[in-house]
């Protein structure tokens, strides 16, 4: 087996259990995450002095369970990930496919709109929202699902341009297929292992930028355990228990570097699928 | 005898591209089809012969709708072609394509290729079943095939699954784009018999195009002979083979004769000075390459001249009707 493959596995394993912690949080948590504990504040993970049975990372500096609250931090995580990826891949892949295929006019437009997407900040738009609205779950989700389009919209685009000249189109076309049919299921199909990749970048992005809107306080509000919001909560605590800053930046970490690494077997396995 | 009735009637069709030569140097214009007359008898086979880059694609793009005319008019059966809706065009004309292995998507099973016309006339259900099932038969393919994917067949295969979906719809023109040269030598043979049933069983018109002389001579009945946009000889296939006229079919003709006749791009033997068809020459567009060439073909443009079911454009040649010898 050569390390790509290992790399990917790797990913897979990363991600797959993530996932499935994710779901399942509800029966893995041995303490509920919201429920704080004054006297046991600031409780040592296992490895270090201080430890205190039945929390095995330790306590926050509410006395709530670390390793619960890094439960359902991953839940959040990874759905904020999935919506804005399912956001976003709809509206980019919808702008990129059109601008591919009709070329003139209408792609001069999707261009237009791509580089004004990309003109925008995002965190600065993300703080403006936040103060307009405030902060929520859904305002994040929509914040990054509405503005993390762009490279969809790129390679869906450049990769219509291909497919779109290959014969299999013309006949298609000449068979009077319509144009719905066409995009949906003669070029689609042709360009989805592009955009999975994609995809995994996208949520690997989103879940970082959830992060750190979560850590300058943007991002989903207090009491949900969210790993940004973590992270900024114990910036206060860094210097004497380092571990609490620790903890949620290595799952965070850990987490993005498995989608990468997914992202990139997949993009291996699936070329290599079509160039059989 | 009634003479047969035209199928295909293409009038002065003209396919203009605009390139971008440059971010300062503007745009520059294509002639890829310039001027194109031509009248495809029904029933007949009706080649186009041409160096590659010659617009026989686009002429043939033009002839299915699947390219707008920049100028001119195509009529087929009688109507215009732009005026057709894209479901009637599907009924009357369809295409093969050059290479089954771009024609075919590889991401539909046989079935879904076959029946892909069906579905766009709101065909569905066991009557399309049934209907690319009998097509799958008829071209010599085994019903079991139907589940498959293109990549699990061999290029004659996934070739005769293109024919089938060309046929399904029992369109009464077929616009055949190189549909052999793609494939293996032993298997072009089979498809060119192949086709050949199917135009007697359906009462097929073809348009066939092809820069492989051999193919043409074989299943032609009229060929037309185009460079650089334009047709530069038109003739019944048998005199255009005995008697070609224009300097340029010469040439052609006689590199079929060379060693490796028909495998890929015959050396025309006229220098690989190809014009760009951005920037034709002035007269006689053949001038630069011909080897009959006088002083007036640079300046003067030749007409078409007509004649004994001939046409030719050439200002040296002889009128057609002393060239042919068969009695009209």
């Amino acid at each position: 087996m050569n390390l790509r493959r290992l790399f990917a596995l790797l990913g897979l394993l990363i991600v797959g259990s993530t996932a499935i912690i994710a779901v399942f949080a509800p029966y893995l948590t041995p303490h509920d995450p919201f429920l704080q504990n004054l006297d046991g504040r600031m409780a040592a993970p296992f490895w270090l002095e201080g430890t205190v049975p039945g929390h095995l990372f330790g306590t926050d500096q509410l006395g709530r369970d670390y390793l619960s609250r890094l439960i359902y931090g991953a839940r959040i995580s990874l759905l904020i990930g999935t919506l804005v990826v399912i956001c976003s891949g709809l509206i980019g892949t919808s702008l990129g496919v059109l601008g591919g295929y009709f070329g003139g006019r209408i792609d001069a437009v999707v261009m237009f709109v791509i580089t004004c997407r990309l003109a925008i900040p995002l965190i600065l738009v993300a703080l403006t929202v936040v103060s307009f609205v405030g902060s929520s779950f859904t305002v994040v989700v929509l914040t990054l699902g509405l503005l993390l389009w762009e490279r969809f919209a790129v390679v869906a685009r450049t990769t219509t341009m291909q497919v779109r000249n290959l014969d299999y189109v013309a006949a298609a076309q000449a068979s009077g297929a319509s144009t719905w049919h066409i995009l949906l299921r003669e070029i689609l199909p042709n360009i989805a292992h592009h955009l999975v990749v994609v995809a995994t970048l996208e949520m690997a992005l989103a879940i970082l930028l959830e992060a750190a809107l979560s850590f300058l306080g943007l991002g989903v509000p207090s009491p949900l355990p969210s790993w940004g919001l973590m992270i900024s909560e114990a910036k206060d605590y860094m210097y004497f228990s380092p571990w609490v800053i620790m903890i949620p930046g290595v799952a965070l970490f850990v987490l993005v570097l498995g989608i990468n690494l997914l992202g990139d077997g997949l993009r291996d396995w699936l070329g290599a699928a079509r160039d059989a | 005898m009634t003479k047969p009735a035209i199928a295909i009637d293409v009038q002065d069709a003209k396919r203009l591209f605009t390139q971008s030569a440059g971010a300062f140097a503007g745009t520059r214009v294509v002639r890829a089809v310039d001027g194109v007359s031509l009248q495809v008898r029904e029933g007949s086979c009706f080649g186009i012969v041409g160096e590659s880059g010659c617009g026989k694609s686009t002429l043939a793009r033009l002839i299915m709708g699947l390219l707008p005319l920049s100028s001119g008019d195509i009529l087929v059966d009688g109507q215009r072609l732009s005026a057709m809706d894209r479901k009637a065009r599907a009924r009357l004309i369809q295409p093969v394509f050059q290479d089954p292995f771009s024609s075919l998507n590889p991401r539909h099973s046989i079935a879904d290729l076959v029946g892909l016309p069906l579905t766009a006339q709101g065909i569905a259900g066991r009557e399309r079943g049934t209907r690319v099932a009998e097509m799958l038969e008829r071209v010599g393919l085994p019903g079991a095939i139907a589940n498959r994917q293109p990549a699990q067949l061999s290029g004659g295969q996934r070739q005769r699954v293109a024919i089938a979906r060309a046929l399904v719809l029992r369109p009464r023109i077929v616009v055949c784009d190189e549909p052999t040269s793609a494939l293996d030598v032993s298997v072009q043979a089979q498809i060119l018999n192949l086709l050949a049933d199917l135009q007697a069983e359906f009462g097929l018109t073809y348009v066939f195009i092809s820069h492989n002389l051999a193919v043409v001579e074989h299943v032609c009945d009229e060929v037309a002979v185009m460079y650089l946009g334009r047709i530069v000889e038109h003739a019944p296939t048998a005199e255009l083979f005995e008697t070609p006229t224009h300097p340029y079919t010469k040439a052609l003709l006689a590199s079929v004769l060379t060693p490796e006749p028909g495998l890929g791009i015959p050396d025309v033997g006229l220098g690989d000075a190809y014009p760009d068809p951005a920037n034709i020459p002035t007269g006689c567009r053949f001038h630069p390459r011909c080897p009959a060439g006088q002083p007036p073909c640079i300046t003067e443009t030749p007409a078409p001249r007509f004649g004994a079911g001939r046409m030719v454009e050439c200002l040296l040649a002889p009128p057609p009707s002393t060239a042919s010898v068969s009695p009209v």
